[in-house]
């Protein structure tokens, strides 16, 4: 199987082609013009990662939610599934930057924080 | 009348940089006015990850990179108003202000630093035909309705546009459960970072349309859908391209203006290309005094470079309130060929230190050099592989070179390929 990646290790942006075999080994990489993109795409292609950032619904705050962030990479593939149970989480005012909202999100291992201040109203 | 020594006017990533960094250098009488209820500026809504890469090394998102500022302004004892917005500035650097405590304040500055931001460019500026139904909005407004007020303002999108603004909102609503339709980009490259394109549309499968737009708007109390067109070369529409696409909303995503009404008014010359003041290398504008820095000088796209910039400026400040600043014999400084402007514009050069020349190229280029030349003379020449509008490049003109420039002279900033 074929990949096209492109590379954002650096703003050139080069056009990355992976080759996979059939057992998901990485037969070759080309199109990458330093050692840097072949890294890149070989991670993209075994365990793609992302950072999440959103929101969390507060109440009692002087806004109705807090925006958080995931204090690591999560799996890319468990993004819209960390949404749900993001989207279901309520925090109490006041909501301090760096408060966990979530802790060790679909065991990831990963938490969720505050990443600003929601004073009570 | 109040009295400072230094008013800053803004309290967004530029004032603060700016009002600490003058603060540094020795002026303790700083005011800084902000018209929004919390100092931060846009910030505060730029919720995702992504800031002070070069500054604090970190990856923040935009309110903790506020945060880190606030809390040093706070340190500082920086005195500041929010819900405080300045009105007029005038020819003897008087500030008023009004807010709902002190009512309309009048205060003698030394110094003022404008540091008042940019906007978003309103539809009116695009003259999109249709109807005027509720879903048209500014990414930027989008984004203050979902990350701060936590609303969603629409399910089935359409962005028009495809800078930065635009490609993290079709992320951030898709996250959010909207379907984001398509993004369409008039020009045949997207002026938003590479890396923004493959993590906010291609991990959503989010398609982009390059050289193409929405000719028309349809539905009456509501957008119920939208028609995109392909363009030519002249960014006319081409019949026989149109498509509809059915959304309920519209996201514009159109470009970013400085706010300079303040600067207009009082009669500080201004850049016709970046709509922002003409400035000398320590962002001093036309009217002696008065500084400018961040996204009213130049819309920047890293918040890294407001940052310093904004800490040029705020040195600056101090350094005429402490009359410590130079005679003044200026060179100026002309984007050409490729090259749509350089800030600074002139440049002391009797100025003690490296003078450090940002500027924007027109197109992307591939295996390109920037060329800087003295009167016609080339002085130095830098490879870049790869040259973008939406990447701002800069260039350090050493002091040893800097001494051997003479009054009127000229320096010119071009690409060759
Ligand atoms: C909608 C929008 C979204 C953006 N998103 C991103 C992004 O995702 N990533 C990124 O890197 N950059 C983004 N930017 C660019 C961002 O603006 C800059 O990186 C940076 O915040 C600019 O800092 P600043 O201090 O110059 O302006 P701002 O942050 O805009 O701060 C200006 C401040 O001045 C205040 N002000 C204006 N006029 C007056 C007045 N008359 N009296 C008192 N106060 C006044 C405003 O309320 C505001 O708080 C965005 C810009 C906009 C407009
Ligand atoms: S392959 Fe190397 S040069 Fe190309 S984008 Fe990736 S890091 Fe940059």
């Amino acid at each position: 199987m074929q990949k096209n990646i492109i590379c954002v290790a650096c703003p050139m942006g080069c056009a990355v082609t992976v080759e996979i075999a059939e057992n998901g080994d990485i037969l070759s990489v080309t199109g990458n013009t330093c050692k840097r993109g072949d890294a890149y795409a070989r991670a993209e292609c075994t365990n793609p990662v992302r950072s999440l950032a959103t929101t969390v619904k507060v109440n009692g705050g002087i806004h109705n939610v807090v925006p958080c962030k995931s204090a690591g990479s999560l799996p890319k593939d468990k993004i819209m599934e960390c949404m749900k149970i993001i989207n279901a989480a309520q925090a109490e005012a006041p909501v301090s930057l760096g408060d966990v909202l979530v802790s060790n999100i679909l065991d990831t291992g990963v938490d969720i924080v505050a990443t600003n201040h929601c004073p009570a109203k | 009348m109040l009295n400072y020594d230094i008013v800053v006017i803004g309290g967004g990533p530029a004032g603060m940089a700016a009002a600490l960094k003058a603060k540094e250098c020795g002026v303790d009488s700083i005011l800084i006015l902000e018209r929004a209820e919390t100092l931060g500026g846009i910030l505060e809504q730029c919720i995702h990850t992504g800031f002070g890469l070069h500054y604090f090394g970190e990856e923040l998102s935009g309110p903790e990179y506020a945060d880190r500022f606030i809390q040093l302004v706070d340190e500082q004892k920086i005195e500041y108003k929010t819900d405080t917005m300045a009105l007029e500035i005038t020819e003897n650097n008087i500030v008023y202000a009004i807010n709902k405590t002190d009512g309309l304040l009048e205060i003698q500055a030394k110094a003022i630093i404008l540091a008042m931001g940019c906007r978003e460019r309103p539809r009116g500026a695009l003259n999109i035909a249709g109807s005027r139904a509720s879903g048209v909005m500014s990414a930027g407004t989008a984004q203050k309705y979902v990350n701060i007020d936590g609303y969603m303002p629409g399910k089935k999108v359409v962005i028009l546009g495809s800078g930065d603004i635009g490609l993290i909102m079709a992320r951030r609503m898709t996250l959010e459960g909207a379907q984001v339709k398509c993004v369409c980009e008039l020009m045949p490259y997207s002026s938003g970072l590479t890396r923004n394109i493959v993590q906010c549309l291609d991990d959503f499968n989010i398609p982009l349309h390059l050289s193409c737009t929405v000719v028309n708007i349809h539905g009456k109390e509501r957008v119920e859908g939208v028609t995109i067109a392909k363009v030519d070369e002249n960014r006319r529409p081409i019949p026989g391209t149109e498509e509809y696409i059915e959304c309920d909303t519209l996201l514009l995503s159109v470009g970013l203006i400085p706010e300079n009404e303040l600067t207009r008014a009082v009669g500080i010359n201004l850049d016709p290309v970046t709509s922002g003041a003409v400035v000398d290398e320590y962002r001093e504008t036309s009217h002696k005094g008065v500084f400018a820095c961040g996204n009213v000088l130049h819309v920047h796209d890293l918040v890294d470079y407001v940052t310093l910039e904004s800490q040029t400026a705020g040195e600056g400040a101090a350094r005429y309130v402490l009359g410590k600043t130079e005679a003044a014999e200026y060179i100026t400084t002309k984007g050409v060929n490729g090259v749509r402007y350089i800030v600074p514009q002139k440049v002391n050069i009797r100025n003690s230190g490296d003078v450090k020349l940002y500027f924007r190229v027109g197109q992307v280029y591939k295996n390109a050099k920037t060329v800087v030349k003295y009167n016609g003379e080339e002085i130095i020449s830098k490879k870049r592989p790869r040259l973008a509008p939406g990447e701002m490049e800069n260039v350090i003109i050493k002091n040893d070179m800097l001494k051997n420039f003479a009054e009127g002279g000229v320096i010119e900033i071009s690409v060759e390929v």
